[in-house]
């Protein structure tokens, strides 16, 4: 664990990033506290510039608080990303463990399953998706899942390929152990490491996404969403650029973080790629 | 890659290439089926734009009453007969209106696309001539910083500076309205209005082929051909053009292939920030409206475009690498 620590306190990029992410998370979760009350209230005149009347990032066309609406954005944000991806983590483990174990034509089949995903337009898909099922937060954190596994059934069917004919194994199955219970047991735990390195990066991609989704309006109606706040103040930009700019910077920051974490994640976990990189 | 052997590439590509149409077809079918309430009210949009004599129509011409497969069957025969269906709201053909918006998308997707891999080339290879200088690293952080930020936020920063702080480009739509500019004064001016929009879709895809190019690069400047080249006194400039970047190009159009589908995506929200009249702006005003013929046309058109790309570049790639071997 020590050891862990200090290859990734090498990347200097990632404890950055493991910063800005702390702080976001602590936004997330004192929102309550520190803007009590909705974000959707009016909390002052409208069209408020920063700083102005005790708005300290200024008010939307409605009188609403921005950075409120941009702290309590986060938990959504933070939420949506978590709960999506470890439901394409579930899709996308699951296959790629099949296929990587069984080979053949089980292989064969899941893969081009895997390749048809990757091919169509994921983001039109997406959209489809939650508008046929109605925007809520459970369509949305579904569309981001059906959409974004693909990569992780290839990593992980491409670890189990490489873990399956070795010796632990072999002698997992002498033992008569069951098939599952060898893949989750034996194969798994030894595939971990590509799994947590693309899951950091996923959370990136599926708030990118959330945030694109809620910019159109299919954002679940009730929450407050950074998405929603650009999408909601740009048409307003000439006037009042505080409301698109600050929601935009808060994505930039918590996206920014998550790939720097994950990046700093794949120098610890992976000692011998990153001394190939620098 | 031995010109007889074309023919059967070519051939094995395309039934792969029909074989995933078909399946966009039948996905869309069973979206149509998995949506909440009567697909009859889904196929005709569920803003009460129709009757109930349109529905029934619409039953009958679906077979709604019929089994499952019947229903399939009747669905794919019209979609493989270009007959995407209709949009009510729009009182037109979804396959007419795809048709009037998909120049436009093709010109902002066509424009971006080239900006990036040319722009993204070629500070690809000054980044990997110059390893460890600040202008690696400055390419290097743009890379990282294109990842981080969402596309369409990007689309409005862009607006922001350009048009509304310095007043140099316009901010929307593809023509001044009410001009009327024949001839090249008409294509400058939709020259113009492309700038901002196909900057924006650029960029992110820019970072991204710079970050490719500069590693493979490096990664082939260190292989035995380009010692021996070097060896046999081959000058440097003929040894960067030739041998080098010639063999770096191969993973950038291989990924140019993998990344179709996300500028298509990406291209929805950049025309709906700049109100750019292409097929994502056709979408997301068929979004607003919850006309899902037109949403379920445009994921087919899409689909059917990324795939129809993908057998390019997999072409491309076996004329440019004689050693990728027909099979598969």
């Amino acid at each position: 664990m020590r050891d862990f620590w200090a290859r990734f306190s090498r990347n200097r990029g990632a404890v950055v990033g493991l910063v800005i992410l702390v702080l976001v998370m602590l936004m997330a979760a004192l929102a309550p506290v520190i803007f009590p009350g909705t974000p959707w209230d009016m909390a002052a005149a409208p069209f408020l510039p920063p700083g102005e009347m005790g708005m300290l990032l200024g008010s939307d066309s409605l009188g609403r608080d921005v950075a409120s609406g941009i702290a309590h954005g986060a938990r959504v944000s933070l939420m949506v990303g978590a709960v999506s991806t470890v439901a394409a983590l579930g899709i996308g483990v699951t296959l790629g463990a099949i296929a990587g174990y069984a080979g053949g034509w089980v292989d064969d089949a899941l893969m081009r399953f895997t390749e048809f995903f990757q091919t169509i337009p994921s983001f039109i898909l997406a959209i489809l998706l939650v508008a046929i099922f109605s925007p809520s937060i459970a369509s949305i954190v579904f569309a981001i899942a059906i959409v974004s596994w693909p990569p992780v059934a290839r990593v992980v069917r491409a670890e189990f390929l490489g873990l399956r004919s070795r010796e632990f194994v072999q002698a997992a199955e002498c033992l008569g152990k069951s098939r599952i219970a060898i893949m989750v047991g034996d194969i798994l735990p030894n595939a971990l490491s590509p799994i947590v390195v693309l899951a950091s990066l996923m959370v990136a991609t599926a708030i990118l996404l959330e945030s694109a989704l809620s910019f159109l309006g299919l954002g679940d109606p009730n929450l407050m969403t950074w998405g929603f706040l650009i999408g909601s103040g740009r048409s307003v930009i000439r006037l009042a650029w505080w409301m698109s700019v600050f929601p935009g910077v808060a994505i930039f920051l918590t996206v920014l973080a998550l790939n720097l974490v994950g990046e700093g994640l794949s120098d610890a976990l992976n000692p011998r790629l990153a001394r190939g990189r620098a | 890659m031995d010109p007889a052997r074309l023919p059967g590439f070519l051939l094995r590509r395309g039934i792969k290439a029909a074989v995933v149409i078909l399946a966009i077809v039948v996905c869309n079918f069973f979206l149509i089926h998995a949506a909440p309430g009567d697909p009859a009210s889904v196929i005709a949009g569920q803003s009460g734009a129709a009757d109930e004599r349109y529905l029934a129509q619409l039953r009958t011409q679906f077979g709604l009453d019929r089994p499952l497969l019947e229903q399939l069957w009747i669905y794919v025969r019209g979609v493989l007969s270009l007959d995407l269906g209709y949009s009510h709201r729009q009182q037109m053909g979804v396959a007419t209106l795809i048709g009037q918006r998909l120049p436009a998308t093709l010109l902002l997707t066509g424009a971006a696309f080239v900006f990036a891999v040319v722009g993204g080339v070629t500070l690809g290879a000054l980044a990997a001539r110059r390893v460890g200088t600040w202008a690696d690293t400055a390419i290097t952080v743009l890379a990282l910083t294109f990842y981080a930020t969402p596309i369409f936020w990007v689309g409005l920063m862009l607006v922001l500076l350009f048009s509304v702080v310095l007043g140099w480009l316009p901010s929307f739509g593809m023509y001044t309205v009410g001009a009327d500019y024949t001839g090249l004064t008409a294509m400058l001016d939709i020259a113009k209005h492309l700038i901002l929009p196909a900057l924006t879709l650029g960029l992110f895809y820019l970072a991204v082929y710079a970050r490719l190019t500069r590693a493979t690069m490096l990664e082939v400047a260190d292989q035995d051909f380009v010692k021996t080249a070097r060896a046999k006194g081959v000058p440097e400039g003929r040894i960067l053009r030739r041998h080098i970047l010639r063999n770096a190009m191969l993973p950038v159009i291989t990924f140019a292939g993998i990344q179709a589908g996300q500028l298509i995506g990406g291209s929805i929200l950049v025309e709906t920030v700049f109100a750019w009249p292409g097929i994502g702006r056709l979408a997301f005003e068929a979004l607003l409206a919850r006309d899902y013929p037109v949403l379920l046309g445009v994921f087919f058109c899409t689909s059917a475009m990324v795939v129809l790309f993908n057998l390019f570049t997999d072409l491309l790639y076996a004329l440019v690498d004689p050693r990728v071997e027909v099979a598969g």
